[in-house]
């Protein structure tokens, strides 16, 4: 069931009674590593190209630094590097996807580097949504809110709000930390 | 014509708090027995304003209580009641209470009525003290008696009959009546026979008399206050209704029951004592809960209000901005190589007005410290009180202006200070005559600017800080080690420390090794320091050092490998460029330098930070010398780039606090520059 549409137009006509219908939902898709993902179009702040951030000290690997936005301080984290991949050179459709996180301390503004932004996509029925299987991919389901399948594959709905829960990255490098330290400790 | 004195309510608020701090202010400086008539004037003015404000407003609780507080200082004013120490502190304890009911209205929640008819009780209670005394001369005056004259008088007949020309100045009967009915049953009779024949009747004209019969235990003084506006236009009689029956009422009765209680610690039984202590704890918790949540709601309402210099001098830099503005708009239009000097000029211009305007816009932030050091003097009364020692406090500075963050940040450390000078830096006056000084301990509260910061002083000429009793307990938990050598300085930092407590006993006060950690985390919050110097047996001097904004810091840009960092150019001693020699090596590893005959460590912030493609040899960069809470560090950078003024943006609001780095600011490209903070460098370097 093909619903995928280009026209970009009706991004602009969100239903205020959107989450009651739970019906024409819109998700922005985007490429990381051969990968279709999809984030919900109402955390999407905004698209802009990639520009070199400041380096914030002893921050994960996964966060490049922080980036003016209109006077607002915002943290850039490479998505590739969030989820374990392995890094590329970043190129001219390299963009950052400014995303509204909701966190206990209220909502925070965090970009994401992914490798490009494909599309809009619609769902009209929610039932089309599936539940992420335990699937043996780069990435963990934890951060999946559900599946998509499409003709031209598959896309992930990300849950930006673990994904990028700023408490969530440190404690997971905290780990990723201490697990490096112990196999180096061990050998 | 309707208006919606809804908005004013606000202004009430403001004014009424502000009242109340100058009837704090008045009552403290009242000695008991010599009683300054201007200042007891002062007090009943402010007291005036907050009744006939919350009349207005129709806060009749309010305005009952203050009537209660405005016949009690009335009466001292009048001279007819001594001023003793007892209806000071009762004043002071109705000030607390009328501010916790006007922050409640405010709040929209309940009003502790409870605790106002107590007090309201207690303050009449002194009144019919008064009269005891006076009236039934010299007869146990002491506890309030059941058969003062008040209690067998059920309320007064009252013959008013105004002047014509009453409404002229604005008074209205109407309202008067309504003021008596809030003491009482009031009944009122109208004699309309002066009433003229409608063409004879001047419309502004009061030609009516009344008979009023207010059945009350108020009083004569505060039936006949509510006349006080008007008395010079009126005729007035004032009879007591005598009572039916010789019962007492059973309201007086009451009144005088509860009177008791409050009471009943001053006849200082031990165990009453202990009871009052717990009770005033409570209180004083409930106080600060509702404190908190007043400044809760006045951050989302917050509002302050500015000198009108200030704005006239921020308006007049606009102008001069604007000016300058046109100027470089004409260069611009048509603009050739010739006129670059004049460009650069107007650029310099320019350059000083923007810094001129936001210094100015600055200072409208900008209030006087005495907002925080006016409630020391009530501190300090209540403690110094509770403690039996004998204080004077000293306040100099009080005008010295700092930010309103900052304010209300070191408000609280203060009092704590304070209360700590109070409690264990002042020696009992027994104590203090045996040591040759004087029986009156001083406490010093001093506020001044020194090279851009603020300092704030807290001192004491008490018994200063027990060094050996300080290195015993460092040692004790383990935070120095034995056998070593410890400056003053480092000891006397373990009291910062938490849970270290070397007050011999635990008091009400102070003494429970809680706080002076709290204490210097919240300065270092508003970017502060703290420093203690003391001498055995002659005092302690703590100095708070405070940056004098928050939102905008000179700063210095300093590179390291790719990324560019700001150094707060206070923070600053100087930069030297290091020569071999000049540095020593501790057990191959940390690294000295010499500097003015002392050695510094060095801080090699790539390391710190792990930036890539630093320089590494200490001779091809620069040393920064930097000092944060009194200790200096050589900060290892590539290079020094320009000095610039950068506000401060929060780098938590999106992301989270960065160790070693107090902010973030957008620099003059574009991009975001990290804003060192310098104690916080020091704290997490691995070589200190």
């Amino acid at each position: 069931m093909e619903t995928r549409t280009t026209d970009l137009a009706p991004v602009g006509k969100r239903s205020p009674q959107r989450e009651a219908v739970a019906e024409n939902l819109q998700y922005l898709t985007f490429n990381l590593a051969g990968e279709s993902y999809g984030v919900d179009i109402l955390k999407v702040q905004e698209i802009r190209g990639w520009m070199p951030v400041t380096k914030v000290p002893n921050a994960p690997v996964f966060i490049r630094g922080v980036m003016n936005l209109r006077g607002a301080i915002v943290p850039v984290v490479d998505l590739r590097l969030r989820f374990g991949l392995e890094s590329v050179e970043y190129t001219k459709t390299t963009v950052v996807i400014v995303v509204t996180v909701h966190a206990d301390q209220g909502d925070r503004v965090i970009g994401m580097v992914v490798d490009g932004v494909s599309d809009v996509l619609n769902i009209n029925n929610a039932s089309d949504i599936k539940e992420a299987p335990n699937f043996g991919s780069s990435v963990s389901t934890e951060f999946i809110n559900g599946l998509v399948a499409l003709d031209s594959g598959m896309v992930m709905l990300l849950d930006v709000d673990r994904l990028l829960s700023v408490e969530e990255m440190f404690s997971l490098e905290t780990i990723r930390n201490s697990n490096a330290r112990a196999i180096a400790h061990a050998s | 014509m309707a208006i919606d004195i809804g908005q004013f309510v606000q202004t009430f608020f403001d004014e009424s708090l502000e009242g109340l701090d100058v009837m704090e202010a008045g009552l403290l400086a009242l000695s008991p027995g010599a009683a300054d008539l201007e200042q007891i004037n002062t007090i009943f003015r402010a007291a005036h304003s907050i009744k006939g404000g919350s009349g207005t407003f129709g806060f009749s609780e309010v305005t009952g209580f203050t009537h209660a507080m405005e016949t009690l200082l009335d009466k001292m004013r009048e001279g007819s009641l001594v001023v003793t120490a007892e209806t000071v502190n009762t004043l002071l304890e109705s000030v607390d209470c009328l501010r916790e009911m006007l922050v409640s209205l405010r709040e929209k929640a309940d009003i502790d009525d409870a605790q106002a008819e107590n007090l309201r009780i207690r303050l009449l209670s002194l009144l019919e003290q008064k009269e005891t005394a006076t009236g039934a001369a010299k007869e146990e005056s002491a506890a309030p008696s059941l058969t003062s004259p008040a209690a067998e008088i059920i309320g007064w007949r009252i013959e008013f009959l105004p002047h014509p020309q009453l409404m002229h100045s604005g008074n209205d009967p109407v309202r008067i009546f309504r003021e008596l009915s809030t003491l009482g049953e009031l009944t009122a009779q109208a004699d309309c026979s002066c009433l003229p024949r409608l063409a004879e009747m001047n419309p502004e004209d009061c030609y009516l008399s009344w008979q009023l019969e207010l059945h009350s235990d108020a009083s004569h003084e505060a039936v006949a206050e509510v006349f006080a506006w008007v008395e010079d236009e009126c005729e007035l009689h004032i009879e007591p209704l005598a009572a039916p029956m010789p019962a007492t009422p059973p309201k007086a009765q009451e009144a005088a029951a509860s009177a008791d209680k409050p009471e009943a610690p001053t006849a200082s039984t031990d165990e009453t004592r202990q009871g009052e202590l717990v009770l005033e704890r409570r209180k004083i918790g409930d106080r600060r809960q509702n404190e908190r949540r007043a400044s809760a709601a006045a951050a989302d309402s917050g509002s302050i209000r500015v000198s009108i210099d200030k704005v006239d001098s921020v308006i007049n830099l606009v102008g001069e901005l604007v000016t300058t503005q046109s100027m470089l708009g004409a260069l611009g239009a048509d603009f050739e190589m010739s006129r670059l000097d004049k460009l650069h000029e107007a650029l310099d211009q320019l350059d000083r007005n923007t810094r001129d305007l936001q210094e100015h816009v600055m200072r409208i932030r900008m209030l006087p410290v005495s907002s925080v050091f006016s409630r020391f003097s009530r501190i300090v009364h209540d403690v110094s009180g509770k403690l039996g020692k004998q204080v004077e406090l000293i306040i100099n500075g009080e005008q010295t202006e700092i930010d309103k963050t900052v304010i209300e940040k070191i408000g609280d450390p203060l009092v704590h200070l304070v209360r700590n000078s109070l409690d264990h830096g002042l020696e009992p006056p027994e104590e203090r005559l045996r040591q040759d000084k004087p029986e009156t301990g001083k406490i010093m509260l001093d506020a001044y600017h020194k090279s851009g910061s603020i300092f704030i002083e807290v001192g004491d000429d008490g018994r200063g800080l027990d060094r050996e009793a300080l290195l015993r307990k460092g040692l004790e938990n383990g935070l120095l080690k034995p056998g070593e050598d410890y400056s003053d300085e480092q000891i006397y930092e373990l009291i910062f420390h938490p849970g270290l407590s070397t007050a011999k006993q635990i008091s009400d006060v102070s003494g429970r090794g809680v706080g002076m950690d709290v204490v210097r985390r919240n300065i270092q919050d508003v970017g502060g320091n703290i420093q203690i110097a003391s001498e055995r047996g002659h005092g302690t001097k703590i100095t708070i050092c405070l940056p004098l904004t928050l939102a905008i810091l000179d700063g210095q840009l300093v590179t390291v490998g790719q990324d560019c960092y700001i150094i707060p150019l206070l923070s600053i001693i100087e930069s030297v460029q290091a020569r071999n020699e000049m540095i020593n090596r501790v057990a191959g590893k940390n690294e000295l330098f010499r500097f003015r005959g002392e050695h510094l460590p060095v801080v090699r912030l790539y390391e710190l930070f792990g930036a890539q493609g630093a320089v590494t040899d200490l001779e091809k960069g620069l040393l920064v010398v930097v000092e944060a809470d009194g200790r200096q560090v050589g900060l290892f950078v590539d290079d020094l780039l320009g000095q610039q003024q950068v506000s401060i943006k929060s780098l938590e609001k999106n992301f989270r606090r960065v160790p070693g780095i107090a902010g973030a600011t957008i620099l003059g490209d574009g991009r975001v520059g990290l804003i060192l903070d310098i104690s916080g460098l020091i704290r997490i370097n691995p070589a200190m």
